[in-house]
């Protein structure tokens, strides 16, 4: 035995095992990461089963609950004893459950962690209900009817309430588009009037201007007021399983739904509504609930105007490097020391882009050209175009890289057949090198993007923000509005993991905005992967 | 006609071959500019942070500004926040607000009512420029100059006044009618509290503070004083000095100061008398800095020494002597501690005035002002003038420029003795809410927790990194190798912020319920892989053939599985028997370490598996890029490939795997999001695995945006910036460096 441990060492075979074991673990944590987002990401929006439960606790009192199970968790049998709970005979651990049981404003607290031996009596009743509400969180429990303008409807109110939420829907849609598309035209304007006033003294055109916005901003405030007035004529009378009835305003309902009495088709087209309501709506709730819309918007137009200003620089001063530069060390210094800034931690350009572009560009360009408008900022304060020059910074490296590479791949033979035909310098590298190093920059730019729609620290020095008030492209001049604050997918998922007031309520929707990133930067990579080893395989034949 | 054709042809044909030439240049000119321009803005990150940086290193200017010309016996000098009012008080209690020249008078009269004498010199309270006068008849009276600024057409214009804390009559002290000789006050907008030494030695306290009671509209609350008897000396004190709280007391007689405790209004105490200065030198002068917390004593032998009660380990505090500045070479005559910063300005018998900080350690300037023999040193509020007087009737103003006295190599990176503090001690704190704040801007502790960061990321991803390098160069199915290298590299794209909030969130929670599973897998893991390359050449030879060799892996990831979760489940019912259930308590009570739950095996875990893939793909490239002939030769000459690998091949690599650590360690210091949302964040220094920490990087996110511009903490932070830069660019620079000669010799292989 001894014999053959030493010469199971001897052969080495323990050490490649374990080398093996590695790699095992590397690739168990990568997937492991990923299946775990993509888990809790996507199961978000499935229509969980509502549970009913009695729950007797050791003080002898019972209580009905009613809610989603979010979670399973064991727990030392000693930490539930400590903490007063009921612990069976000779356990040494003890399961326990969170349930979502909502009703925030009747309750206090929306999540309840219930150890499982004092739970009895489980059923999924048929007709319980999910009411997504606009503020205060889901509510769980039962509807007893639907009433119009104070008096119930009669009928089932399944039937009653279906053309009611559409009618509020509708309602909600119109307040919605008044209040930001019209009246934000109208302030919009009067902004402008107001600055044009400040600068060049008050006149009796702007005064007319004036009193006419006005008179149509009173107008859309009536307008505004009377739509309120009819999204509030409906309300429903609801229960808790503890029996608490309270009537809920129509105006504050989202959706309504009974998730133990759905088949898999209507389970299948409400996880396709929720989805949908995920990537095209605004959030709600200190971004707790509702969609990312605006951070997606905001990540895209970053990351777009960042590519704008980050292609051509790069691929300029990948070509100075490689073809016009004088070979020798210094040429070589500065291709390490760009290497190198690769490297560097995006929180330094961060701090580059507060100082140097928010503060001394920024502070520059408000003085000379807003000056009006002083002392509130324009452009001397975080916004995004900052950020995009800022991350533009950041990727520039990642770009004249690879655009480098390329040209490095370019067989000589390429370009001294061009030359030879007679073509200048500018002609060989316009018409051939540079249209054959295209997939090059391609994977640069690709690769740049991915790496700025996933950066978060420096944007939370130049203009990233947990809630923009408007989207930074609308429908008032100069349209693309440079100057404003911005929302970020990155950002976004900090913010509603670590800085919001209700973090379990936050976590699902973090999960799948995690996911939604990692899926937009994954697809990113592999493209940008595909794109060299196709790159590599084409030049590799050329050079043969 | 050929000929003419031809010419014409020729023509063409240079005229359009000029214009290509033209292209051509600007093509190339284009490109220059360009290319210039983009490499010139990358070095112009490095060369913004320095510029922003260096005013914080820069020593202070003093120019002289105006001979100004006072009343005769100026006892006393302040100004108004922008420094252009002068306010002096006169040995005979006649006061003069004046412009910033000083020649004419705004407003002038006497603090003291007609008849009264002032018997003592003038009792003052820097940071509010309130003064104390003791009168005959053992009175004292208190007053306090107010600006009120107003705009008359457009035009600032500045009105001078007087307030009176306790009312414009003098307040009787003492009843027995000695004229004070002596006087301090401490005043808030709550109360006031004055001691007084009689011409007798007898030294009285009075606290005066608004009485309860009905507050009537236009009518100031009744006050309402207490006075006790403190002592009987042997002789009139030196100086009275009260600290801003009111609750201490200091008596300079000679080179002795009695330190009292007056906090109960009926029972002075004396703390201790402490000898200020060897017996063969004499105190010069005693001031407050800011704050009224530390006191500076200037002595005959022109050195300057900072004191302040420091807590013992019995709980008593004693006054003890902080740390002393030396850079004056005559009897200090007058020292000026600035109002709102920690740091002050003092002048010599010979003229030479110094400017100092006390947290920082430093001497800003010394500097000859020609005022020899001073008998007034006042700086304005914004300690941006010097105003200094002298006996023979010669009085300067000078500018001071002296943006950051707050910073020091040593108050950066040393400990540093900081007020109320019992022992020197490392502290970040950049801001309070308190106006009396000393600012604490020690970058050792973020410095601690960026390297404890990186170590323990390091430690967990090192060993993972290039022992799976290994693997996936050499021992690998080359099929199984195009796509596990890809998958472990890929994550090397995935956003920090995600890691971040899954180990804060998600991994930091498990970890503190399965503590021991954690440490158990750690263990189990390697021992399970091990037993199974024990067992696997006894298995027979059909199973063994399903698993050829180069895809052990497959069989190991199942392995692993099994084994991390049987860790977990044993977890908790061992941490049952062996913990009390509890193993984060049982540490801190049984070992006395304190566990938080967002520590450094989460940010171990979440920010080492950031940097695996750097440090993998990198170590891959140099193992898999050793030429053949070498492997080949070593395996022809009967080494076995563990062998081979071990002595051959890694001894090849090994500069790029020291490259690869190199960037790793690159991207583990520099790492944000991860470090800022998987720990507490706390700036403490404590190398223990359970304890979170704050890491330069996070503290600039942090506190970045909060930071006011151009301010001492804005600086601090690009200065943490410029070190991360630094720091990362030479890590990176040396891996680049060792990976270039690496790949020259194997082409030279």
């Amino acid at each position: 035995m001894k014999a053959s441990f030493r010469h199971w060492l001897g052969t080495g075979s323990p050490w490649v095992w374990l080398t093996a074991g590695a790699v095992g673990l590397s690739l168990v944590m990568v997937f492991g990461l990923l299946i775990l987002i993509a888990a809790n990401g996507l199961a978000h929006f499935w229509p969980a089963a509502v549970v009913q439960f009695e729950h007797r606790a050791p003080d002898g009192t019972s209580e009905q609950v009613l809610g989603e199970i979010v979670e399973h968790e064991t727990v030392p049998a000693s930490r539930v004893r400590a903490a007063g709970g009921l612990v069976p005979d000779g356990a040494t651990t003890v399961e326990r459950v969170l349930l979502k049981v909502g009703n925030r404003d009747i309750g206090g607290t929306d999540f309840r962690w219930l150890p499982r031996p004092e739970l009895y009596d489980e059923r999924t009743p048929a007709d319980a209900v999910v009411i997504e509400r606009s503020e205060w969180g889901n509510l769980y429990g039962f509807v007893r009817e639907v009433r119009e303008g104070g008096t119930a409807v009669p009928g089932a109110w399944r039937a009653a309430l279906a053309p009611r939420l559409a009618r509020r829907n509708a309602l909600h849609d119109a307040i919605e588009r008044l209040q930001v598309d019209e009246i934000g035209a109208v302030n919009h304007e009067l902004e402008r009037l107001r600055l044009q006033a400040r600068r060049d003294g008050a006149n009796e055109a702007t005064a007319a201007e004036k009193q006419r916005l006005d008179e149509r901003y009173a107008a859309l405030m009536d307008e505004l007021a009377k739509r309120h007035a009819e999204i509030g004529r409906d309300t429903l009378l609801f229960v808790t399983a503890a029996g608490d009835e309270r009537e809920i305003p129509l105006a504050r309902i989202v959706r309504v739904y009974t998730p133990n009495a759905m088949n898999v088709g209507e389970k299948i087209a409400h996880y396709g509504a929720k989805l949908w309501e995920f990537v095209a709506d605004e959030p709600r709730e200190a971004n707790t609930e509702g969609g990312v819309f605006p951070a997606i918007f905001g990540t895209v137009l970053l990351v777009i105007i960042m590519s704008i200003v980050v292609t051509p620089f790069g691929v300029i001063a990948a070509v100075y490097l490689r073809e016009y530069a004088r070979p020798g060390p210094v040429t070589s210094a500065i291709r390490i020391a760009v290497n190198n800034l690769a490297g560097v931690p995006s929180v330094v350009y961060g701090v580059f882009g507060f100082g140097f572009f928010v503060y001394f560009v920024g502070g520059s360009i408000d003085r000379a050209f807003f000056a009006d408008k002083l002392p509130s900022p324009t452009f001397g304060t975080p916004g995004l175009l900052w950020s995009s020059l800022t991350l533009a910074l950041l990727t520039v490296p990642v770009v004249i890289v690879a655009t480098e590479e390329g040209l490095t791949r370019i067989p000589r033979a390429i370009r001294e057949g061009s030359l030879a035909l007679g073509a200048t310098k500018a002609e060989t590298l316009w018409r051939t090198v540079l249209p054959m190093a295209t997939p090059a920059m391609m994977t640069g730019l690709i690769l740049a993007v991915a790496r700025a729609a996933g950066e978060v620290a420096p944007l939370m020095m130049v203009g990233v923000v947990k809630l923009a008030p408007a989207l930074p492209l609308d429908g008032n001049f100069p349209y693309l509005h440079l100057d404003r604050k911005f929302m970020h997918l990155g950002f976004h998922i900090y913010d509603v993991g670590f800085q919001s007031p209700n973090v379990e309520a936050a976590r699902p929707l973090v999960y799948s905005t995690a996911l939604l990133l990692v899926v937009i930067i994954m697809s990113l990579n592999l493209a940008a992967i595909r794109i060299r080893n196709r790159l590599r395989e084409k030049y590799n034949g050329a050079e043969t | 006609m050929s000929d003419a054709l031809l010419s014409e042809v020729t023509k063409a044909e240079l005229a359009h071959r000029g214009w290509r030439t033209v292209k051509d240049r600007a093509f190339g000119l284009t490109m220059g500019v360009g290319g210039v321009t983009v490499i010139v803005a990358l070095v112009t990150i490095f060369f913004y942070l320095l510029w922003v940086v260096l005013p914080l290193f820069r020593s202070a200017v003093l120019t002289p500004a105006a001979d100004i010309v006072l009343p005769a016996d100026v006892v006393h000098l302040s100004t108004n926040e922008h420094g252009d009012v002068v306010f002096t008080v006169s040995a005979d209690g006649g006061y003069r607000f004046a412009g910033r020249e000083a020649t004419q008078a705004l407003a002038e009269g006497s603090l003291v009512p007609a008849g009264a004498r002032v018997a003592s010199g003038v009792g003052d309270f820097r940071s509010l420029g309130v003064v104390a006068l003791g009168l005959d008849g053992g009175r004292a009276v208190i007053a306090k100059p107010v600006y009120r600024v107003s705009f008359p057409n457009n035009v600032r214009t500045v009105h001078p006044a007087l307030a009176w804390p306790v009312g414009e009559a003098p307040i009787a002290v003492t009843a027995r009618g000695a004229a004070l000789a002596r006087v301090a006050v401490t005043t808030t907008d709550e109360r006031t509290t004055i001691a007084a030494a009689d011409t007798d030695g007898r030294l009285r306290v009075v606290h005066v503070a608004p009485g309860e009671g009905l507050l009537l509209d236009d009518e100031a609350p009744p006050l309402e004083t207490t006075s006790v008897e403190v002592a009987q000396l042997p002789a009139v004190p030196d100086e009275l000095l009260i600290d801003s709280e009111q609750h201490e007391l200091y008596v300079l007689a000679g080179r002795e100061i009695g330190y009292w405790n007056i906090r109960d209004k009926e029972k002075p105490k004396l703390v201790e008398t402490v000898q200020l200065v060897p017996p063969d030198v004499d105190v010069t002068d005693v001031r407050f800095l800011a704050g009224g917390h530390s006191l500076l004593v200037g002595d005959s032998r022109g050195r300057i020494t900072q004191w302040f009660p420091v807590r013992d380990d019995a709980n008593n505090f004693r006054l003890t002597r902080i740390r002393e500045f030396t850079a004056l070479t005559k009897p200090v005559r007058e020292i000026a501690p600035e109002w709102s910063r920690k740091g002050f300005v003092a002048i010599d018998a010979a003229g030479v005035l110094g400017v100092f900080h006390t947290t920082a350690e430093r001497t800003l300037l010394t500097a000859a002002t020609g005022v020899t023999e001073a008998t007034v040193l006042a700086l304005s509020p914004r300690a941006d003038a010097v105003f200094a007087a002298g006996a023979a009737g010669v009085a300067k103003r000078f500018d001071l420029v002296n943006e950051h006295p707050e910073v020091s190599w040593r108050s950066l990176w040393g400990k540093v003795w900081y007020e109320g503090r019992s022992a020197p001690q490392f502290i970040w704190q950049s801001s309070s809410a308190s106006s009396d704040f000393e600012p604490k801007f020690s970058l050792t502790p973020l410095a601690f927790g960026t390297i404890k960061a990186a170590f323990y990321a390091l430690f967990f991803a090192v060993p993972l990194a290039i022992l799976g390098a290994i693997y996936t160069a050499y021992f690998m199915h080359p099929t199984l190798r195009a796509v596990v290298k890809p998958s472990i590299e890929i994550m090397a794209a995935l956003p920090t912020v995600i890691l971040g909030f899954l180990a804060g969130l998600w991994l930091a929670p498990i970890i503190e319920s399965h503590l021991i599973g954690v440490f158990l897998a750690m263990l189990l893991m390697p021992l399970s892989v091990g037993a199974a390359s024990f067992v696997w050449p006894a298995l027979p030879a059909g199973v063994r053939r399903a698993v050829p060799a180069g895809r052990e892996i497959l069989l190991i990831v199942p392995l692993l599985i099994a084994a991390l979760a049987l860790a977990l489940a044993v977890s908790q019912p061992l941490e049952e028997l062996f913990f009390d259930g509890n193993l984060p308590r049982w540490l801190s009570t049984e070992l006395g370490m304190s566990y938080d739950q967002r520590n450094s095996l989460v940010v171990g875990i979440a920010m080492g598996f950031a940097v695996i893939p750097n440090i993998f793909s990198i170590s891959e490239d140099a193992i898999f890029a050793v030429p053949r002939q070498l492997t080949t030769g070593s395996l022809a000459l009967g080494a076995t490939p563990w062998q081979t690998m071990a002595r051959v091949v890694l001894l090849t690599a090994s500069p790029g795997i020291f490259s690869a650590v190199m960037i790793g360690l690159g991207r583990a210091v520099g790492e944000t999001m991860i470090v800022l949302m998987s720990t507490g964040n706390t700036p403490v220094m404590d190398p223990s695995i359970f304890q979170g920490f704050r890491a330069l990087s996070a503290n600039i996110a942090v506190e970045m945006p909060e930071s006011e511009v151009d301010s001492t903490h804005y600086r601090v932070l690009f200065l943490a910036a410029l070190v991360l830069f630094l720091v990362t660019f030479l890590f990176n620079t040396v891996a680049e460096i060792v990976r270039q000669r690496l790949r020259r010799r194997y082409g030279n292989l």
